[in-house]
């Protein structure tokens, strides 16, 4: 208890951002407020995605994580990741779609609700990246289900996965 | 005695003759053997040596002798180098003597040879196809054969994979994935319980498999950096490292300290970012979140950190071969150590919040043992190794610049999920240490790369001991310097089979802290 107390006077780290340059989140919170507007107006404050890899390096996995981190909470904006497809709006793909994954790619995307969209994150997902010549993947995601957003980057990172979704929401009006 | 001593030694004991076929890369020995003698000169180095399989692979050499030829590599450690047996197998007959009975960490480099070339592992106890599911895949296409056509995978799918039954009164089975419930890779685990307590955990892993190693064929050096880097995306700087260090081995090119020394600090801090999110994710996985914000916070500043040393998160184009893409100043480095010394100030709380907390210490105490026996025979490596009490750690074995640092391994024996979160720790303050180390000895100016590598034509081992174990590449250059055939392992290749005997005995709601005290990388394995 001693800890948590001590952390909540201190704020979360004792890590002083003057150190990390690299780390600007302004932009991040910029782009999220405003997707949190929109999330609220059409989609009833929650907009819900299930992830699916389907053949990624794990890369694209760890910058979506890093996207729900306590630095970019990409949650208090509305947007939440869910266990089930049940319970998702959009189907998130990562990877190039290796053979062994198009049954159960497909199989996610048919039990999700309608209306659904998918959303395809990374160079592989979009046309199989580096991984497009190879005798064991479909060459993207595109080549198995309609693809509305693409998020391009190897992997992108948080800023540019929260600004996408807010673009796309935004024209999807 | 030095190892061609102990060669001799085991030539002489055993009656197994070797011949030195004098393909070599620095630190490794490749002795050829007949077909009759290749299990039993593969038991002795085996025994003698105190080694598993570690890398076992074939190589397509039809079109100039007719052959494929067979390398079943050893780790020498005590004598700091590689052992491989070779045998050829000629195209008519694509048969081989099967090692797994006699030493199981053989099996899955066979159930692979044997999906990838078509050689038959005569005698092998499970010739399951492994990551060419049989589901969508046809029999006898068989994609690393130089000669194999894309339209040859189109073929009708082979049928359906057997997985193992068991039965009696009251087990039941819950089937797994592929698609899991987080934000994770795909694989599929298959649990048989009676009760409470899982009886057996059948892994059918291969959902990510991508042809890598073919797809390594025909590429330059510069083309196979980048590729290497995307084999598996948390290890992007310790797979780049290996494949260049077996590259710049068949050039046969010294480099200059500054890229050593920028290598392992870059290696480290890849090690550094793993290790913190992983120790707060097992608190996650049992339920405790606040640790887990916490490390979360943590990665974000070590990955923030990576950015403004090198423009990339994860390091990505950092590591190229003949040295390194970066040119850390003297004053960088003092940031980055004094960005280091903060960071062990939160690691320090981090360390309180679980170490002090009775019902977290409750739950991962003697949960997921792995013990060191079996550890052993299944040829479980890195952190998973160490915290089962196997002392191996290529930092270690084979030093390098890590050995003025005065490196220590670290080391646990209770083999359960509280032993490998130790590892972790220490191997993380051990880290900062030495990011520290390094970073004092980097001066302004003074090369940071050999030059333009000129690949020589040959084979050579590339290796080193990544956040989740060795990692190593087995490089073939032709002679137009392009690559002819890549070998990977992944430290999770053999460590999967260590957490389906590591969760039996426990109950299902356990597996995630099991699985996440391995933390294996799906792609790494799967290729």
């Amino acid at each position: 208890m001693s800890i948590f107390i001590n952390s909540l006077k201190k704020g979360l780290v004792t890590v002083d951002s003057a150190c990390f340059k690299a780390l600007d989140t302004s932009a991040a919170e910029n782009a999220g407020k405003e997707l949190e507007k929109l999330i609220r107006k059409q989609f009833a404050r929650s907009f819900h995605i299930r992830e699916v890899d389907t053949g990624s390096c794990g890369g694209c996995e760890s910058e979506i994580i890093s996207a729900t981190n306590p630095i970019y909470d990409l949650q208090r904006f509305g947007v939440d990741f869910v266990a089930s497809p049940r319970h998702a709006d959009a189907l998130l793909v990562t990877g190039p779609v290796s053979k062994n994954m198009e049954l159960a790619l497909k199989k996610t995307f048919e039990a999700m609700p309608g209306p659904k969209v998918v959303i395809t994150l990374g160079d592989c997902a979009g046309n199989g990246g580096l991984f497009a010549d190879s005798y064991y993947t479909l060459g993207g995601v595109k080549s198995v289900l309609p693809v509305t957003l693409h998020i391009p980057g190897c992997p992108p990172k948080p800023v540019e996965i929260i600004a996408a979704l807010l673009r796309f929401l935004k024209n999807s009006k | 005695m030095d190892i061609k001593n102990k060669l001799n030694e085991i030539e002489k004991n055993s009656g197994v003759k070797f011949r030195d076929l004098a393909e070599r890369g620095s630190r490794e020995l490749c002795l050829g053997v007949t077909a009759e003698d290749f299990l039993k000169a593969c038991l002795c180095l085996h025994k003698e040596l105190d080694s598993p399989v570690r890398i076992f692979f074939a190589e397509d050499d039809t079109v100039s002798r007719g052959v494929y030829r067979l390398y079943c590599g050893f780790e020498a450690a005590k004598y700091g180098q590689w052992v491989f047996a070779c045998l050829d197998v000629p195209k008519e007959k694509p048969v081989f003597p099967s090692l797994a009975r006699e030493i199981f960490s053989a099996s899955l480099f066979e159930r692979e040879i044997y999906e990838m070339f078509g050689l038959e592992p005569v005698g092998s106890p499970d010739a399951r196809r492994l990551r060419l599911h049989d589901e969508v895949w046809p029999a006898g296409a068989y994609p690393l054969r130089k000669d194999f056509v894309a339209g040859a995978g189109r073929g009708k799918a082979s049928g359906r994979y057997a997985f193992k039954k068991i039965e009696g009164e009251g087990v039941f089975e819950v089937a797994v994935g592929p698609v899991h419930a987080g934000i994770i890779g795909p694989g599929h685990f298959r649990f048989s319980a009676a009760g409470e307590p899982v009886i057996n955990l059948e892994l059918r892993l291969g959902f990510t498999h991508r042809g890598v190693e073919k797809l390594f064929e025909g590429k330059t050096p510069a083309e196979g950096t980048r590729l290497a880097e995307r084999v598996s995306g948390d290890s992007v700087f310790a797979h780049s490292l290996a494949f260049c260090d077996a590259v710049e081995k068949t050039a046969q090119v010294e480099l200059p300290e500054k890229a050593l020394y920028e290598r392992v600090i870059f290696l480290e801090l890849e090690r550094m970012h793993n290790h913190v999110i992983d120790i707060g994710t097992i608190a996650l996985d049992v339920g405790y979140s606040f640790p887990h914000a916490y490390a979360q916070v943590m990665k974000e500043y070590l990955l923030a950190l990576n950015e403004e040393l090198t423009g990339s998160r994860y390091l990505k184009g950092v590591c190229v071969p003949g040295g390194v893409s970066v040119d850390l100043t003297a004053q960088a480095a003092a940031r980055l150590s004094g960005s280091v010394d903060a960071v062990m100030k939160d690691f320090a709380e981090l360390k309180k919040m679980l170490y002090t907390n009775s019902s977290f210490m409750d739950r991962v105490e003697t949960t997921g043992v792995l013990g060191r026996k079996i550890a052993l025979d299944l040829g479980v490596t890195g952190p998973a190794a160490r915290a089962s009490g196997i002392d191996r750690d290529l930092r270690k074995d084979f030093p390098g610049v890590y050995a003025a640092a005065g490196f220590r391994a670290a080391k646990e024996t209770a083999g359960d999920a509280l032993a490998r979160l130790n590892i972790r720790v220490a191997e993380f303050e051990e880290s900062a240490r030495l990011v520290k180390y390094f970073s004092a000895l980097l001066k302004d100016g003074g090369p940071r790369s050999a030059g333009p590598v000129e690949p020589g034509e040959g084979s050579a081992l590339g290796f080193c001991e990544g956040w989740r174990g060795p990692v190593l590449y087995r490089v073939r250059i032709g002679a137009r310097g392009v690559i002819e055939r890549c070998k990977i392992v992944d430290p999770s290749f053999n460590n999967w089979q260590g957490l389906a005997f590591a969760v039996p005995g426990n109950i299902i709601p356990d597996f995630p802290l099991c699985n996440k005290s391995f933390n294996l990388s799906y792609s790494g394995g799967d290729l």
